[in-house]
């Protein structure tokens, strides 16, 4: 197969192989995700692939309530990357209804059948 | 080059109806904006006939205008299909105006049916749908209940912010309640209390399921003719003095801060235009899909300070005999909530301005201001509407 062209299938190809990738605009320096085709800061098209830190800052939080049948409650969280990107994603560990807005976390690449998520850890030190 | 405040107040809305509220097993989303674009043309003292701008939208079908058209047997001159969520029944004032003020059409009717409550394809069956014709490939795989997880984290970070509590978002419910118990029309009409909401089932924390919308079948419509046209048919003419609209995002992940919405943009607009001020309103409809909506909106609209929110709609302030009236038709919480809500908001202040609510008629108001929402906190469109005299 060749390699995918546009920017939403490349960035999910490398989460299957376990990395987690971030765009950079080389015109402004600013910092884009998700993962888009033209720089939503200055509308240039110069973005390159860069791997984050991976650390972040919770800066919303929900528990998703469901039925044990459904798969039970679920973390859903917004995560402020150091780089200045927010994306949705999960709060793994602790358990869900620990997370708290400010706790520091670190991503993680979880590969389920082959399809790859960023997740995230609660690091240690907690709260900023 | 033209002003747009030069189109404040150059269009009125001459015509409301609603139709199907609540319950309406066996009808179809057309059938029940059938029903209600037609009592707003009869409300209007016009035909279907008198009818040459259409606008309409619809959460399932993309190209939804067409089939309105055929069903209503239509020949409109100005179509608008806009579709930006609930928010889209308020966003088609504007560019309605312009039509009507540049002659391309004289009579323009919005409309707006589903039967969301007792369809036969259910919302677990559209949501699965959605996410192959509308894909969120950022947020679905991390399986947020949208729209409500959305809210809840907005909610959870004006709390983080501002110290909001769950007890004040419960009193945005408990007010909306207290107005329905005087709308007939209204969907839940129970006694609702503080603990009530709180004790409710959780859905998305902070968010219960009394934090929540309604979910019902039902239409509305509206027509909206030159200022000059409406003194001549029957109803009192409520004039649109202002309507702005703003977009700043879709996804809820994609907000660059969850406290403050789009309506601080489209509010701006809408005033600018009415050449108005929030102390110039006399009641307020507010897009309630979420408690949380009620409080970003207040502030966002400028009836408050940023982060006042919870403490202005705390102990029946909005409630009847409050201090100022919001959502007196019980609102998407208590009211109805087909789907989308933005045009019954409308509609809603048109009655009052008229003076045909009720028991819950506020007494003397000259101008309200109708606010949509739609998507997850996306699209923002505010109307500042008036009676003759302050045109």
């Amino acid at each position: 197969m060749s390699e995918p062209k546009g920017v939403e299938a490349f960035h999910q190809l490398e989460l299957n192989a376990g990395h987690f990738l971030i765009q950079r605009c080389t015109d402004c320096t600013g910092h884009v995700y998700f993962p888009r085709e033209v720089c939503p800061h200055c509308g240039g098209t110069s973005l390159e692939w860069i791997a984050p830190k991976g650390t972040g800052t919770v800066y919303a939080v929900t528990t998703v309530r469901r039925k044990a049948g459904d798969g039970g409650d679920i973390n859903v969280s917004l995560v402020d990357l150091d780089e200045g990107v927010r994306l949705m994603s999960r709060i793994d560990s602790p358990v869900s209804n620990a997370t708290k807005i400010g706790q520091r976390v670190k991503s993680r690449v979880q590969v389920n059948d082959g399809k790859g998520l960023v997740v995230f850890d609660a690091m240690q030190g907690g709260a900023l | 080059m033209s002003n747009l405040k030069d189109l404040r107040g150059s269009s009125a809305i001459v015509g409301v109806g609603t139709f199907g509220n609540g319950e309406s097993p066996g009808f179809t989303d057309m059938e029940l904006l059938a029903r209600s674009a037609h009592a707003a043309v009869a409300d209007a003292g016009l035909k279907m006939s008198d009818i040459d701008g259409l606008c309409s939208a619809s959460i399932g079908a993309s190209m939804w205008t067409m089939p309105v058209i055929e069903y209503l047997g239509l020949n409109p001159r100005y179509i608008d299909g806009t579709m930006v969520g609930g928010s889209s029944f308020i966003a088609h004032l504007l560019p309605a105006m312009r039509a009507i003020r540049s002659g391309q059409c004289s009579a323009v009717l919005v409309c707006y049916g589903s039967a969301q409550r007792t369809s036969p394809v259910g919302r677990r069956e559209i949501g699965q749908l959605r996410r192959l014709v509308d894909p969120q490939p950022y947020e679905y795989p991390y399986e947020p209940v949208l729209p409500a997880s959305a809210y809840a984290l907005a909610a959870s970070r004006h709390m983080h912010e501002f110290g909001t509590t769950r007890e004040q978002m419960a009193d945005v419910a408990v007010a909306a309640r207290a107005w329905a118990r005087l709308n007939p029309e209204a969907f839940m009409r129970d006694p609702l209390t503080r603990d009530d909401v709180l004790r409710a089932r959780m859905v998305s924390d902070p968010l219960t399921v009394r934090d929540c919308c309604l979910v019902t079948a039902g239409g509305g419509a509206y027509v909206m003719v030159s200022a000059e046209r409406a003194k001549s048919l029957p109803k009192k003419p409520i004039y649109v003095l202002g309507n702005a609209t703003a977009v700043w995002n879709r996804q809820i992940s994609s907000m660059r801060d969850l406290t403050v919405t789009s309506a601080k943009q489209s509010g701006a607009g809408a005033f600018a235009m009415a050449g108005m001020k929030p102390n110039d309103i006399d009641l307020l409809q507010l897009y309630d899909a979420f408690t949380i909506n009620t409080i970003l909106f207040l502030e966002d609209l400028g009836f408050c300070p940023k982060g006042e929110g919870g403490r202005f709609v705390e102990n029946g302030s909005i409630a009847p005999g409050g201090k100022l009236p919001v959502n007196t038709n019980g609102g998407g919480l208590s009211c109805t909530h087909p789907g989308m809500y933005g045009i019954f908001a409308l509609i809603e202040a048109v009655r009052q301005l008229r003076g045909e609510a009720g028991e819950r008629q506020v007494k003397g108001a000259k101008t309200a201001l109708a606010h949509g929402n739609g998507g997850t906190l996306s699209s923002q469109s505010t109307a500042i509407l008036g009676t003759e005299e302050t045109v």
